[in-house]
């Protein structure tokens, strides 16, 4: 009587795995990108036209740069769609990408204090940079490998500032992804260095808003990579292409400028062919 | 005090929210909270169809060892879902010993993840219920000649109600988890994503008032569960002695 | 029955510091055994050194013949399920076909009376109903040597007298009996023979009616002097 009551169990448990394994009987690709990129919208609005055109379903793992990059190099996804090039660059000599093609580029912005205590606000990323070391303000840092990370570490470097020496309680490393990090900023009343996406949907703003912004040094340039198949042979090459030549596609790149927030363009396509 | 009602107006403007989403029968939020279930089931199941006769043999059992496997359990009860989010993520990994099955990034990876969590947890939860009943019936069971293993397998169906309970805690532990699926499943739109990713993204996205409206159902959902579990087990337990 | 059934030699069995059972040697003959004494005295323990339950410290239990042996408790232990399937359990375990025992355990149940609680979940029956199912459950067993300890002390005095009858049943049929109790109206029924335990020592070994006419220990005078009324 319980090893019938057993098997029945473990026959019910087996068939929930095979319900859920059977999901991979459909066509997909797994794309790696950031964290930043999926929760400003783009791929709700970009993938679903994609799929109808191809029938090729479109699975984005959302993490920091340096991490979908890691998962690229261990061969967990097709293709990788991230914004450092330095890192893309250096991921591709390293083997692990075919190649590295633009697709669009969005900017950052510097979000704080609308009281701007440190003086900060207006067009330059760099002047701004160093009025908020000066003035010690309270300046969060997502401090987590990721593509915003590293932006912000080549303008604090750019602008004369030595973060070690600088460094102090003013200055918060969070470790965290654009949200969590645009939340503490928000809780503290700190300046921040955000992609616009991010913020536009961002709500929970309380006191904060755009202080600088339209530096062309702000600008952050996606790239589309296909994870090398010599390395790892069971990427999905054909359909990973397949998806790479449509985003850099007319279709693509229309269907990028088209995504808005509150009627603001986010992404600006600049695929070259 | 200004804050604590800015606080207030927000729990019932997600309360409010939660009940709209309800009402609206959003397909994709039922498609969210069914998932959820299908996998916390799953890996419920499994982790009792796995940990109820482990911990049986620990209670009944006599065997060197056996302390240490005990205590044991009984800490890794405490595993942190990230941990074994983690560990499982290198198992299945491409560049991992299991990666040829490609089941990374999908519910499976996810109901093994959680079973992985929650096994102990029942193990160590039926092995106190058992060893209480072995030392009830344990001469009375010796008398009659029974085997360890099948006084084991005995208790385990006559402790069936108190082993319930172990089975909930099991459950509870794998559906209120968000580390473990958030790692292996990759929180995918439509694909992998639970109640509790969906609250950590939208928590991170600053969209709180969905978030905790999110909490609420999840939390609805768990309460319901356990409710509907005490009720038949009363019933059961007036109906058996 | 006279030929020795169960030869003990030097048995004992230390617990901590107490000396539970100190050094009994017994030769057990008789068909029916009780063994009596004051609380503490070691009777369960001894009953249970019997059986196996409990392992000795010293000493060593001599069988004439090995004899298939089966328990019951003061408190009837009984699974969570039906009359009939807490019998059928105790057959199952020997290994019989599920439609055997089904068959057996029923008319177990019938020799007690039970059989129309047969499909009643065990743990619902009053107390003497369920030490009943424990004797029927025993009973299906066809144990050679029965052990009983203490079989009625939680029943009320109709429930008593069916066990008692159940016992009998049980010992006509050829088992042997060998039980404890607190009742010296039950050890004088039952009994052909009468084992005087006194703090862990065997005082006397007596035909029963000699032991209640003249106890020849000045120990087992005092006991029954003072469990008579």
């Amino acid at each position: 009587m319980i090893t019938r009551r057993l098997f029945c169990s473990a026959l019910a448990s087996f068939g929930l795995l095979a319900a859920a394994a059977s999901h991979a009987q459909e066509r997909f690709i797994t794309v790696s990108s950031t964290t930043s990129t999926e929760q400003s919208g783009l791929f709700g609005h970009l993938l679903p036209l994609f799929e109808k055109a191809s029938g090729i379903k479109v699975r984005v793992v959302a993490l920091g740069t340096g991490q979908a990059l890691d998962m690229a190099r261990r061969g967990d996804a097709d293709v990788v769609f991230v914004h450092d090039k330095a890192a893309e660059e250096k991921f591709i000599a390293e083997g692990y990408g075919v190649k590295r093609q633009e697709v669009m580029y969005n900017d950052f912005v510097v979000i704080g204090p609308k009281a701007d205590p440190a003086k900060a606000a207006g067009k330059d990323i760099l002047e701004g940079l160093r009025r908020i070391e000066a003035a010690k303000a309270a300046f969060v840092s997502r401090g987590d490998k990721s593509g915003t990370h590293a932006a912000e570490l080549r303008y604090w470097k750019a602008a004369g500032v030595d973060l070690d020496k600088a460094k102090g309680p003013w200055y918060r490393d969070t470790g965290s992804g654009m949200g969590p990090a645009l939340n503490t900023a928000a809780s503290m009343n700190a300046y921040i260095l955000a992609d616009r996406g991010t913020w536009l949907s961002f709500k929970n703003r309380g006191e904060m808003g755009i202080v600088v912004e339209g530096d062309t040094r702000l600008f952050n340039q996606y790239g589309v990579i296909l994870v090398n198949p010599a390395k790892h042979a069971h990427v999905k090459q054909a359909d990973g292409q397949k998806f790479i030549d449509w985003v850099v596609s007319d279709a693509g790149q229309k269907t990028i400028a088209e995504y808005k927030i509150g009627g603001e363009q986010l992404f600006f396509p600049n695929a070259r062919r | 005090m200004h804050k604590l009602h800015h606080t207030m107006i927000e729990f019932s403007d997600s309360f409010h929210t939660a009940w709209q989403l309800l009402a609206a029968s959003d397909s994709r939020l039922f498609a969210i909270v069914l998932l959820s279930l299908r996998v916390s089931f799953a890996a419920t199941l499994i982790a009792c169809v796995v940990g109820m006769p482990v911990g049986a043999l620990l209670a009944v059992g006599r065997f060197p060892g056996r302390r240490v496997l005990i205590v044991l359990f009984n800490g890794l009860m405490g595993l942190p879902p990230v941990v074994v989010g983690l560990l499982v993520y290198l198992l299945l990994s491409r560049a991992g010993p299991l990666g040829s099955f490609g089941l990374l990034f999908s519910p499976t990876a996810m109901v093994i993840a959680q079973a992985v969590l929650v096994t102990p947890i029942v193990a160590a939860l039926t092995r106190q219920v058992i060893a209480d009943e072995w030392s009830e019936y344990r001469e009375q069971l010796r008398s009659l000649g029974a085997s360890r293993a099948r006084a084991a397998a005995t208790l385990l169906w006559d402790g069936r109600f108190s082993l319930s309970t172990a089975a909930l805690a099991g459950f509870g532990r794998a559906i209120a988890e968000v580390g473990a699926v958030m790692i292996v499943g990759g929180n995918i739109d439509g694909v992998t994503r639970v109640m509790t990713t969906t609250i950590a993204l939208e928590t991170s996205k600053g969209d709180l008032p969905l978030a905790l409206a999110l909490g609420f159902i999840l939390i609805a959902v768990v309460l319901i569960i356990n409710a509907v579990a005490y009720a038949v087990r009363g019933w059961a337990e007036r109906r058996w002695g | 029955m006279s030929t020795a059934w169960l030869a003990i030699d030097g048995l004992g069995l230390t617990e901590g510091a107490t000396r539970i059972v100190d050094d009994v040697s017994l030769t057990l003959a008789a068909q029916r055994t009780v063994v009596l004494g004051p609380n503490g005295a070691g009777k369960s323990t001894l009953l249970r050194l019997i059986h196996g339950l409990l392992h000795p410290s010293e000493g060593a239990l001599r069988w004439s013949q090995p004899l298939s042996q089966a328990m019951v408790f003061q408190r009837p232990i009984m699974l969570r399920t039906t009359a009939l399937a807490n019998v059928v359990y105790g057959l199952k375990l020997k290994g019989h076909a599920m439609d055997v025992c089904q068959r057996r355990a029923l008319d177990s149940l019938a020799h007690v009376g039970l059989e129309h609680l047969a499909q009643r979940p065990a743990r619902l029956l009053s107390g003497g109903e369920q030490q009943r199912v424990a004797l029927a459950r025993v009973w299906a067993l066809e144990p050679e040597l029965l052990i009983l300890d203490e079989p009625t002390a939680s029943l009320d005095p109709a429930s008593s007298r069916e066990v008692e009858r159940i016992i009998n049943e049980i010992a006509a049929s050829g088992t042997r009996i060998l039980m404890t109790t607190h009742n010296l109206g039950q050890a004088r029924r039952i009994a052909e023979e009468i084992v005087f335990i006194d703090r862990g020592r065997i005082a006397e070994q007596t035909p029963v009616a000699e032991f209640f006419k003249l106890p020849r220990t000045p120990a087992a005078q005092d006991f029954l002097q003072e469990e008579m009324p």
